[in-house]
């Protein structure tokens, strides 16, 4: 494991990460792909967008959010979903 | 408002456990019976004789009608009395719920919401457990803990390298990265940890009889609330999954699980090996039966151990996320939503029925 010094929230946070290999073949589908030896994830947002954290729980907040500029483009979902929000259960 | 989302299936029972007698199950907070018709079609009433309560499921089955076991109030498959000790005349209010069931890939599955809401085609897939081409080991266990623990459990399986060591567990499953994917629409969220050269633990050395190093893959697709699925390829190192044609130089095993919340504080863990090798080997499939229940009761220690330090720290309990976590936060976040949107669909659907 990195030590939080060599990646901080400071620190560029981009790591040699594979392409993420497609899994479900849904329609809003969201990827984090994580690579050991970085701790770096990467979120990928199912328009293609993407974004790099190495705290999961801010790397969903930014993904759930993320779709909010999309415009219309989910309205076609037959239930819209509530308010997104991480939950400590 | 209930932990578990309404308006969803959930396990209840292995099909082979519905027979000639009464089963009685909680499931999602509501006491229910099962049984058999002479017909074969399984039947679900409440589990609770409307005269003074007494439980069905400790009663007698005659004809399929159940006779309560109290004062004899009797029900048919509907859950209307149709007969009542020394009279004639039956309350029109005398009746239980009924619950509509449906069986599929050798499980139970029971609707728990509004009756009229059900969709038999939402029931997710498991076709490998009544297939030929698998042989199914399997079990049920209580657990005295609540079933988000048990989603949590089953959706970080870097826990294997610690809880199961020796069993299930190597070094390598804990160091290796993950991917994680959640499907919004389909609320199924996948975790795959694909282990290239790894270390074979017993529980596959003893049923593959593969020795040495080996590629093993876990692909992990949880099906938000109640199924699981752990699709597990083994091969010897080297040996990847060809691009075209059968997959037929590696072992698959598909652990399954029903995960079924049965009260605030109680689950069924229901746990299912299938395996496409040494089909009709008795002595794997004993090995399997037995190793895979000693790893199951591990869970099942750490996880009502887990549920009483929950309980004694009420809500103020801290935690903290690791990457390991990504998949679990995922399924945590579907659960909500579902739980949300059961409730909001229960109130709908009561408001339309008003008068
Ligand atoms: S309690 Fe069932 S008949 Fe009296
Ligand atoms: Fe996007």
């Amino acid at each position: 494991m990195s030590s939080p010094d060599q990646v901080g929230p400071a620190a560029p946070v981009r790591a040699d990460l594979p392409s993420p290999t497609k899994m479900l073949k849904g329609r809003t589908v969201y990827r984090v792909v994580w690579q050991l030896h970085t701790d770096v994830l990467v979120g990928y947002c199912w328009c293609g967008a993407s974004h790099e954290d190495i705290d999961p729980i801010t790397l969903w907040e930014w993904l759930l959010a993320h779709p909010d500029t999309h415009g219309d483009s989910r309205t076609d979902s037959d239930a819209p979903d509530p308010e997104p929000e991480l939950v400590d259960m | 408002m209930p932990s578990w989302p309404l308006n969803q299936w959930y396990v209840a029972a292995y099909s082979e456990e519905i027979g000639d007698g009464l089963l009685g199950r909680t499931i999602c907070g509501e006491p229910l019976v099962f049984y058999r018709t002479g017909e074969g079609d399984v039947v679900a009433l409440a589990d609770r004789c409307v005269h003074r309560r007494y439980p069905l499921s400790r009663s007698h089955l005659k004809d399929d009608q159940i006779v309560c076991g109290y004062h004899g109030f009797t029900y048919d498959k509907t859950g209307v009395c149709v007969a009542a000790p020394a009279q004639k005349r039956i309350p029109r209010t005398a009746r239980v719920p009924a619950w509509t069931v449906r069986e599929q890939d050798s499980l139970v599955w029971v609707w728990i919401g509004d009756q009229g809401l059900a969709d038999t085609a939402r029931i997710p897939r498991a076709p490998w457990l009544d297939s030929p081409d698998y042989t199914v080991v399997r079990g049920m266990e209580p657990l005295k803990a609540r079933y988000s623990l048990l989603v949590d459990n089953l959706m970080d399986l870097s826990h294997e390298t610690y809880l199961h060591g020796g069993y299930i567990g190597t070094p390598e499953v804990a160091e290796t990265p993950i991917t994680t994917e959640v499907d919004e629409d389909a609320n199924v969220v996948y975790v795959s940890r694909h282990m290239d050269d790894a270390e074979c633990p017993p529980f596959y050395s003893k049923s593959t009889g593969i020795e040495g190093r080996i590629t093993r893959w876990q692909d992990v697709e949880y099906y938000a609330p109640c199924l699981y699925l752990l699709h597990s390829r083994i091969s010897p190192a080297g040996i990847l999954s060809p691009e075209e044609g059968p997959d037929d130089q590696a072992f698959h095993v598909e652990v399954t699980y029903g995960i079924t919340p049965s009260t605030e504080h109680e689950t069924l863990d229901f746990w299912m090996v299938s395996r496409d090798f040494a089909l009709d080997d008795e002595k794997v499939t004993e090995f399997l039966a037995t190793n895979n229940h000693t790893v199951v009761m591990q869970d099942v220690v750490a996880l009502d151990l887990l549920e009483e330090v929950l309980e004694s720290e009420k809500e103020n309990y801290q935690e903290l996320s690791i990457n390991i976590d990504t998949g679990g936060l995922a399924a945590r976040r579907i659960l909500a939503k579902l739980v949300a949107r059961g409730e909001g669909k229960t109130a709908e659907a009561k408001t339309v029925a008003a008068p």
